[in-house]
């Protein structure tokens, strides 16, 4: 009997983990998974609650740490200095090879930085790694006041954590309010409005203009609208970029991320690229060309197992979906309700007199066609409303049959009476016009 | 890992967090135990440091509570669990182990240290008690009226915190008020009051086998001796085995009993709430729990036909039960259920947990072949082995006394043979799970974290898969804590209700397909219902 091929990922996140669970459950192949972050998997995600003292750190680990041996995944600390595409060999750190038959690369990704001066003083940082976790833990040690540049998901998970150790925070963002590059304005607002009820100062359409510091450590930050602001930390969270500077002056195309084709392959033969750091050169289905988010990771991963073995599978997601959470409020997005709505997308807004509650829908302002919805401190069913956008539903089958997409725990309040009305009323005063 | 950890989080300790307010409740609340602490050293105190006593703790932690609490957004607050000492099994967690251990020691085999004298008059703690005790039930008072004031003020105190920091859920607020008000009322006041009307003492929800008594030789004497009524308690008792608990989980899931009905759980939601995240998830302990719960089963089931046998063989003549026909009927029912499972549900079984059953069955039998042949009758020191063992150092000692050390529920989960029946109930013939919306985990860890059963809640979630664990107790919290709203603890139909081969919502159908097929054809059968 032939050895059986290797394939070696390079990154241990959901991409590259999903991908080597898949590959073990339908092949016997010889899997290395290669990480210079961590042992084990864990869940980027839940970095923020191990600050927070929710969890401590190995309750991050989804899987048990038999369970890599039991399936037999081997897990290699090391860090993959050069890639050689034409020998399919790997070089390490500290000398050593690997050779590879398929190579995925789920290398993640990195923050962004703005390129100003004074980014590299101490106590300036973001938070994507659990190295960046370790060096806030020791950035905060003595801080007294923080400033965050970026109204993103990282960004108010740094301010949350943050709070929790009565660090005082202002954020500065460089929209009208958080969030909006992806939330309308009135989602984006009432976000901004929640944010704010937890003493978080919020700077709208304000940027980082200058970073300046004392003995190596910043010590204050002057925006755009001139004001200064002192700081002992300032978390940089505008968005991540992939994680791709090692393939510089390799074979391996790159862009912004690692160029792939429809099957995740790259343009070297038996190189894929998932999660993160991949770049579609024809993203479907109206997607980004780069999307760094956890689902998308894990369906990639999903997929490329499939073409490895033997099955190729074009990456073809179904229906975007995504969700976060915002201190107390929980946001799930299904379909596409847009930021910035053309003239053939309408939304209707509804939000509750307390402000912990909100529900935006989109649909097509002439046949009535559901794109999406954006819910705010309510649950919904991910299959229902999967299966309402695949059957195409219009806005009045929506409404009428909300109630079954329902998923908040039992005896909760339920608002769909109240959605159903307010919405009613909207429609109608739209078409009156 | 790269750096050397410190510390028992990754992240250190946060700045101090008792607020001015909080450390003054704590002085109240301490010195109303301190007035209890008095009283066990004999001293004759006043009616009025009883009231001064349970008012202080009582006010204490209510302070605390609203100051953590209140004027706060509503909303799952566990920051700096992993960081206080209390919570995370250092110093003080220890201590309060060790002294909620002793407590239990001297409680259940040296109540006379605690001033405890049924020949006479009580003096110390229990006599501190006897006017409450008077008040109620028109008797002194005794080591357990003493442990069952403190067990009900606990559920009443702690609950009031635990209805504060989860008023944004209302599955949780009424559930709280139901543990909450099942304590006072029927674990509490009724039985007191039922001995106050000369009538035996009787809580209709604690039912058989959690209550190993309701068979025992004097149980059976008094309800015989006290007419109708006594008769009418036996029969409920009866009934809540056969009839209205099978009913009850098949509706609602075993949760309806172990987290709004059941004193054991209405005392570890409350006042357990806080070291409800130490519970052990590991595999290792996932195996070791089915084996230990079982155990104690086929013990009580034993040890209750053996009580049976026992008190039909002292009293041949006054029933019309005859000990060999009541041997004879055990076996054949235990036979017939056991058939009727392994006939209707034994797909639904793992290997281990048949193999398990088949053992179980086994010994059960032989026993009961044994006191057949042998006409022996060593019910009552059964029931007291039983009663020692389980009921005293396994339920209280170990089961409250380690809280702050495995977390809240290490009765429930690892030693409660009714958990042990609710829960194959549960998993065989119930409409109750957790619908999990797979596609949006994250694989953040929390509901595993703080679920106080140790299962393995993420295993299930990050893979779409709808959550029918016999152990699970329906309390919620996983739920609760989840940041993406993933997780619902449902009652439908049974149809669906288990999924294995589900999939993460959201990829190409195509792919969801092949994916669905290829795990049915490579579902290993040896393979643990974690992680595969």
């Amino acid at each position: 009997m032939s050895t059986p091929e290797h394939v070696v990922i390079i990154g241990n996140g959901i991409a590259g983990i999903t991908a080597a669970r898949h590959i073990r459950r339908i092949s016997d192949k010889k899997i290395t998974v290669i990480s210079a972050e961590s042992d084990f998997f864990f869940s980027r995600t839940a970095l923020m609650y191990v600050y927070m003292g929710h969890m401590k750190w190995e309750h991050l680990k989804p899987y048990e740490d038999w369970f890599w041996e039991e399936n037999r995944i081997e897990l290699k600390q090391a860090y993959v200095e050069k890639i050689e595409a034409s020998s399919k060999m790997l070089f390490l750190r500290g000398g050593e090879r690997i050779y590879y038959d398929k190579l995925i690369l789920a290398t993640g990704s990195v923050p962004r930085f703005l390129g100003i001066e004074g980014e590299d003083l101490k106590g300036v940082q973001g938070l994507v790694s659990k190295q960046d976790l370790e060096l806030l833990e020791e950035n905060t040690r003595t801080c007294k006041s923080a400033v965050i540049v970026g109204g993103g998901l990282i960004g108010v998970e740094l301010a949350e954590m943050l709070h929790t150790r009565n660090i005082p925070v202002t954020m500065l963002i460089r929209e009208k309010a958080f969030w909006q590059n992806v939330l309308p304005l009135q989602n984006a607002q009432f976000i901004s409005r929640h944010i704010e009820s937890h003493g978080i100062i919020l700077k709208h359409e304000t940027e980082l203009k200058e970073i300046k510091g004392t003995n190596g450590r910043v010590t204050s930050v002057k925006t755009s609208a001139g004001e200064q602001i002192d700081c002992d930390l300032l978390g940089i969270s505008v968005g991540v970029k992939p994680n791709i500077t090692f393939l510089e002056g390799s074979e391996i195309e790159i862009d912004h991320g690692i160029l792939v084709d429809p099957y995740l392959q790259t343009n070297i033969t038996d190189v894929y690229a998932i999660g993160d750091c991949a770049q579609h050169k024809e993203p479907k289905n109206g997607r980004k060309d780069i999307e760094a988010v956890w689902y998308t990771a894990r369906m990639m991963g999903e997929t490329v197992a499939q073409t490895i073995c033997g099955k190729p599978f074009p990456y073809n997601p179904g229906h975007w979906f995504n969700s976060a959470k915002f201190f107390e409020i929980e946001f799930q997005t299904y379909g596409y309700v847009s930021a910035n709505p053309g003239e053939h997308e309408q939304h209707l807004h509804w939000e509750h007199p307390d402000g912990t509650k909100a529900v935006t829908i989109a649909y097509h302002p002439e046949n009535f066609r559901f794109f999406g919805i954006n819910t705010f401190g309510i649950r919904m069913r991910h299959e229902v409303l999967d299966r309402w956008l695949t059957d195409e539903r219009d806005l009045e089958f929506i409404l009428s049959h909300l109630r079954e997409a329902n998923f908040d725990p039992e005896f909760y309040d339920r608002y769909e009476k109240e959605i159903f009305s307010s919405f009613k009323h909207q429609v109608r005063e739209r078409l009156e016009h | 890992m790269s750096t050397p950890q410190h510390n028992m989080s990754l992240s250190g300790e946060p700045p101090a967090t008792l607020s001015t307010t909080q450390k003054v409740a704590t002085g109240i609340g301490w010195t109303g135990v301190f007035i209890f602490t008095l009283a066990i050293f004999n001293l004759q105190l006043p009616q009025m440091f009883l009231w001064l006593g349970l008012g202080l703790i009582s006010l204490g932690v209510i302070i605390f509570a609203n100051d953590q609490y209140y004027g706060k957004p509503a909303g799952v607050k566990n920051d700096g669990i992993w960081f206080k000492s209390m919570t995370a099994r250092g110093v003080l967690a220890w201590g309060t182990a060790i002294l909620l251990t002793l407590f239990y020691v001297v409680l259940y085999w040296f109540p006379q240290y605690l001033g405890y004298n049924p020949d006479g008059a009580n003096s110390g703690l229990v006599g501190l008690f006897d006017p409450l005790s008077r008040f109620i039930s028109g008797q002194p008072a005794s080591q357990w009226f003493v442990y069952g004031t403190f067990y009900t003020l606990a559920i009443l105190i702690f609950g009031y915190k635990f209805l504060l920091k989860y008023r944004h859920n209302k599955y949780e607020v009424l559930r709280t008020f139901s543990v909450m008000f099942f304590q006072l009322g029927f674990a509490f006041l009724i039985p007191e009051i039922l001995m106050r009307l000369n009538q035996p003492y009787f809580n209709p929800v604690n039912i058989w086998p959690l209550n190993y008594d309701l068979f025992a030789g004097y149980k059976l004497s008094e309800f015989f001796s006290a007419g109708n009524i006594g008769l009418l308690m036996l029969f409920f008792g009866i009934a809540s085995i056969f009839v209205i608990t099978p009913i009850l989980t098949y509706f609602y899931g075993k949760r309806w009993y172990c987290s709004w009905v059941c004193g054991c759980g209405g005392l570890a939601e409350t006042a357990g709430d806080p070291y409800r995240h130490l519970s052990d998830k590991s595999r290792a302990t996932w195996k070791f729990e089915r084996y230990i719960i079982h155990t104690v089963l086929v013990l009580v089931v034993v040890m209750t036909i053996a009580v049976i046998y026992s008190f039909l063989n002292e009293n041949p003549d006054q029933f019309w039960l005859n000990k060999n026909v009541f041997l004879l009927g055990s076996a054949a029912f235990l036979v017939l259920l056991f058939g009727l499972i392994w006939i209707f549900k034994r797909h639904r079984l793992a290997k281990d947990a048949k193999k398990g059953a088949i053992i179980s069955l086994s010994i059960v039998l032989a026993i009961i072949a044994a006191f057949y042949f042998s006409g022996m009758t060593y019910g009552y020191l059964l029931r007291q082995w039983y009663g020692f063992l389980i009921g005293a150092a396994f339920s209280g000692v170990i089961g409250v006394g380690f809280y702050p050390i495995f977390g809240n529920r290490v009765w429930c989960r690892f030693g409660c043979p009714m958990a042990a029946v609710l829960g194959m109930q549960q998993r065989l013939f119930s409409k109750f799970r957790i619908t999990t919306n797979g596609g949006q985990c994250i694989s953040c860890g929390n509901c595993s974290t703080y679920c106080e059963m140790g299962i393995d809640v993420r295993a299930y979630a990050q893979k779409g898969e709808n959550i029918v664990r016999s152990s699970c107790v329906g309390c919620g919290i996983c739920s609760a804590v989840c940041p993406r709203g993933v997780l619902k603890l449902e009652n439908g139909a049974l149809e669906g209700r288990i999924n294995s081969e589900a999939v993460l919502l959201g990829n190409d159908v195509d792919l969801l397909d092949l994916i669905r097929q290829q795990k049915k054809a490579t579902r290993d059968p040896h393979s643990s219902p974690f992680n595969s």
